[in-house]
């Protein structure tokens, strides 16, 4: 099985963001890798250790500016196999680079340099643009079965079994043939840090590099960002001293209690 | 084939033409006595939907009236029903995410409403606003099973067959699981870059969305001639279920140029965590842990709460990773976006990721020990105090 792993360079969860004039403001902000897809590169991985899935490679994918060498180079350290580098300075939070160009390029890149791949596995969502389409859109583009919010991952015949979250719980799917997309929820597994070693072994590992614009796709953005502003701030609130208190403002001052 | 017919006039039962149609075998309804026409006026688009239940309409022309009637309208909207869970009390009516998409898509713009539903749905449990209700079929000969009919793969063939026939201007389905698991892949087999959880609808192409955990809005403009969207339930005021009795119900799988959907991946079971609480993602009132409540078994005093407010219970991601609470009660950016008159978060701190799915909620409580958690700084009423004194204070006094 041949593993295609997207991983997304954004702005660290921990960063309180703020909105400059041009959207929110990047410069001098820490990035890491997307939490998500974190979790999808451990589960290649995990699927690599596993000897029944005969995993033959992971190719982790990125596309933005040259900083996504550095991100890369994480989910190589993690265990990936060889990487490659989608080069563009449009932004990847939802401002320029939408999701229906990230998944023409992942469908690009599977049609023309990764053919015989097997399984994509993505995030669920970038928490930047908080999007989550680049799953099942590559899913729809490559008429491939898809899988989304995927808690567990199994192995079954030439396929897999796939327990996925939904709104009331989740329910269990059958792929019964790959190739397949598969976007990872929070559940999924809990990624692992890098150690040392596999950071200096990372190192040595190939990426390849292309630019975004040699693909023959429409990358400029379908749906125009006018504006990007802060939501309104709630009014402030107050502290209460005792539960009476609480009580008495929710019911005479809220009025949300009978 | 009728289309230089021009319409004279028009009483309860018969239209009469300018030219006569003499050759019966040319008439498009056979041996019906009303000639149905293909309308470019969107506004009268109810009034033909009403003549068309009228007189001894072939249901073949009925439909295929309908199907003109919604092409040479400029504006229609198709929106994906929610599915009904196990959990629903009645599966012939709609799910409360799709009356908030409902009430979304009057915001568009006036022209016609068509619902794409997996089950029977009574017209007179559909709201005023729709005119007409295309059913999936569940005869269709790919899927192995009903709940294959629900699986991305269908739905949204479902719905690129809905819109060869029918071509809506936009669809819409609600932003939940099932919503962002289907609409961006049936977007993409249309061509079209999708707009997702949608938080305000400014016209028919421009809307507001958030981003970065809602750190950020953004107002965006869509360019593309059809709308594909998604709308966060919690933003929009359900439709009032007031009854559409002249509502058409259309069986998609019938119409014979409908190529049978592909299945590529079966449904083979849920599981669904039953509860006679109110649903966590439309409850009014929402009482929600977190670490600090330290065990599965205290889960049980915010439990009682719930039960004496009548609202749902709900849990941040840590006291799901801790296993306090399962994971269909998570709020947050993973997991429910809610926003009820009523959340009192206890023991929570208040991450980034958590605040981004309750924020919006009428009034916010936080009790917590920690006199600097962030949940203080978006809540209404804050106590500071230890939740285990704090809860059953609250359960006795109430």
């Amino acid at each position: 099985m041949k593993i295609l792993v997207g991983v997304k360079r954004v702005v660290d969860y921990a960063v309180k963001v703020r909105v400059g004039s041009n959207g929110v403001e990047l410069k001098n902000v820490k990035m890491s890798l997307n939490p998500f897809c974190e979790i999808a590169v451990e589960e290649a991985v995990r699927l690599k250790e596993n000897k029944d899935a005969s995993v033959s490679e992971i190719v982790a994918l990125s596309i933005g500016p040259k900083q996504c060498q550095e991100t890369l180079r994480t989910a190589l350290a993690m265990g990936c196999d060889r990487g490659i580098h989608v080069q563009t300075d449009l932004r990847g939070d939802y401002m320029e680079l939408q999701s229906d160009a990230v998944a023409k390029l992942f469908q690009k890149i599977i049609e023309e340099k990764e053919k015989d791949t097997d399984l994509v596995l993505v995030g669920k969502q970038s928490i930047d643009s908080d999007c989550g389409h680049v799953g099942p859109m590559l899913a729809g583009y490559m008429s491939w079965p898809q899988a989304t919010f995927a808690a567990k991952i199994d192995l079954e015949g030439n396929g897999l079994l796939v327990e996925r979250e939904t709104d009331q719980g989740t329910e269990t799917v059958r792929i019964p043939k790959l190739p397949a997309v598969i976007s990872c929820d929070l559940r999924l597994n809990e990624p692992r840090y890098a150690t040392l070693p596999n950071i200096m072994k990372a190192k040595k590992k190939k990426i390849d590099t292309f630019q975004a614009e040699d693909f023959g796709i429409d990358l400029e953005p379908k749906n125009k960002v006018l504006e990007v502003f802060e939501p309104p701030a709630r009014k402030e609130g107050i502290f209460v001293d005792d539960v009476n208190q609480l009580i008495d403002k929710l019911r005479n001052e809220a009025a949300v209690i009978p | 084939k009728h289309q230089n017919l021009l319409p004279v006039s028009i009483d309860t039962k018969k239209i009469h033409f300018s030219k006569e149609v003499t050759d019966r075998k040319h008439t498009p309804c056979g041996t019906s006595n009303i000639l149905i026409i293909m309308s470019s006026f969107l506004c009268k688009s109810r009034t033909l939907f009403n003549y068309c239940q009228l007189g001894k309409v072939h249901e073949k022309t009925r439909r295929r009236a309908i199907r003109c009637i919604l092409q040479r309208n400029s504006a229609s909207t198709l929106i994906i029903a929610e599915p009904s869970s196990s959990n629903a009390s009645s599966s012939s009516s709609l799910m409360p995410a799709t009356l908030s998409v409902i009430s979304a898509a009057q915001k568009l713009h006036p022209g016609p409403i068509t619902i794409l539903c997996d089950k029977a749905i009574d017209t007179g449990s559909l709201p005023s606003a729709v005119t007409s209700v295309l059913h999936m079929d569940t005869r269709s000969s790919s899927t192995t099973n009903t709940g294959s009919l629900l699986v991305a793969e269908s739905v949204s063939s479902h719905i690129q067959q809905a819109q060869k026939l029918y071509s809506f201007s936009h669809i819409v389905a609600p932003a939940t699981k099932f919503g962002s698991n289907v609409l961006p892949r049936a977007a993409a087999m249309l061509g079209i870059s999708p707009i997702t959880d949608i938080i305000e609808i400014l016209s028919q192409d421009t809307f507001v969305r958030p981003i970065y955990a809602g750190n950020a809005l953004a107002k965006v403009q869509a360019t593309q001639n059809v709308k594909v969207l998604s709308v966060r339930t919690t933003a929009f005021e359900k439709a009032n279920v007031d009854g559409s009795p002249n509502a058409t119900v259309i069986n998609l799988m019938e119409e014979k140029e409908v190529p049978p959907p592909q299945t590529l991946t079966e449904f083979v079971k849920e599981n669904v965590s039953s509860s006679d609480r109110p649903d966590l993602a439309t409850a009014n009132v929402v009482i929600s842990g977190g670490r600090g409540l330290k065990s599965a078994e205290n889960f049980a005093l915010l439990e009682a709460l719930a039960d004496k407010l009548g609202g749902a219970v709900g849990a941040s991601r840590a006291a799901v990773d801790a296993g306090y609470a399962p994971n269909d009660l998570q709020v947050g950016q993973t997991g429910k976006c809610v926003a009820p008159e009523l959340y009192i978060a206890c023991g929570i701190s208040g991450a980034i990721q958590h605040l981004s799915g309750m924020k919006d909620s009428k009034t916010i409580v936080a009790i917590n020990s920690d006199p600097d958690a962030p949940i203080f700084q978006v809540a209404d009423y804050g106590l500071v105090q230890d939740l285990f004194k704090a809860v059953p204070e609250l359960n006795r006094q109430l």
